[in-house]
């Protein structure tokens, strides 16, 4: 009997507040995790210089049929950071890239930036291939969150 | 212990005939069943409206799902953690249109050949015929719509699962069911 309200109580409560934990986060707040990982991984001293000039790092792509012939971070993010992108194909917008920034998914939730690992893990790897045709070193992607953060 | 259950059900019920959801259940088979998956929404609707796995089959979700496809995703790089592909895809195959009874994902699946496997949904003949009188005015030169690969500008009711004339509103034209040349 008190286990299934137990049980009952729980499965009310569950939703509510893994909405709110969610994404608790404030936005940049995965990025030391991140550069700490790099810098395990033999990088150091992120300059967000550098990654400043790779952002605009215009890398010729050839591919028969393709719509874009030359690709950067900028292709998609735009060169202003501050404010949003659009996807080069579907024309989707994208939230700027300072850790400030807030997208909102399909769900309605707000997400603030760069307060997912997970994500950045994800997005790095994605979008250093699309654009550069290989992955990131660790250097580069410390140099990229060092340029993001700069606009704290 | 009876007790219990029976205020849940009247609770549960209660609910959902204030949501107003009793005529949706209704008819509740007629479109492509609305499911969603935290998995799946975060890992494709970044990029693009994240689709209904009954609007393909399974043997389509199977293929484009595949490691190296999703590294290629139409000239993208939508790659996946293992985990998370893996994940993703048993989503997509479980609730896939060749095990929906809904109606709409039957009909996608009887039009398919057995031997073809479609990648884009926009290859489904069902769906291929259904578009295909659509002028360019209203999809490809509509700056609201672009391409037939964003469902949602046009189908208002898609999160439902429903994809019927009257809930199709083309943006800058207005209602389909409004509009003279159709």
């Amino acid at each position: 009997m008190k286990k299934t309200l137990m049980l009952a109580a729980a499965l009310l409560i569950t939703p509510l507040v893994g909405n709110t934990i969610g994404y608790a986060a404030e936005g940049g707040s995965a990025i030391p995790e991140m550069m700490a990982k790099y810098e395990a991984e033999g990088a150091s001293n992120f300059s967000a210089e550098a990654g400043k000039k790779m952002w605009t790092k215009v890398m010729p792509y050839e591919k028969k049929g393709e719509m874009i012939k030359d690709r950067s971070c900028s292709t998609c993010h735009g060169t202003d950071l501050t404010k949003p992108g659009k996807h080069a194909k579907t024309g989707k917008e994208i939230a700027p890239m300072i850790p400030s920034a807030v997208s909102t998914n399909r769900k309605g939730e707000q997400v603030p930036r760069f307060s997912e690992a997970k994500k950045i893990k994800k997005w790095f790897k994605r979008n250093c291939k699309w654009t550069y045709g290989r992955e990131c070193t660790p250097q580069e992607k410390g140099n990229f969150l060092a340029f993001f953060k700069s606009f704290n | 212990m009876k007790k219990i259950l029976l205020i849940m059900a009247v609770v549960g019920f209660s609910s959902q005939a204030y949501a107003g959801n009793i005529f949706e259940n209704l008819f509740r088979f007629k479109g492509v069943k609305p499911v969603m998956n935290d998995l799946y929404n975060d890992s494709c609707s970044e990029c693009h409206y994240a689709y209904f796995p009954g609007l393909l089959p399974k043997r389509s979700w199977e293929k484009l799902m595949l490691p190296d496809a999703l590294e290629d995703h139409f000239g993208e790089n939508a790659e996946l953690d293992e985990e998370d592909r893996v994940e993703v895809l048993k989503f997509l195959v479980d609730n896939a249109a060749d095990t929906s009874f809904y109606k709409r994902s039957t009909k996608i699946v009887r039009s398919i050949p057995e031997d073809v496997t479609p990648l884009r949904i926009t290859e489904v003949p069902y769906i291929k015929r259904k578009h295909k009188d659509l002028p360019d005015k209203y999809v490809k030169n509509n700056p609201k719509v672009k391409s037939l690969i964003n469902c949602d500008a046009c189908h208002r009711a898609i999160d439902k699962g429903i994809f019927d004339d009257d809930t199709i509103l083309i943006p800058n034209y207005g209602y389909w069911s409004e509009l003279d040349d159709d």
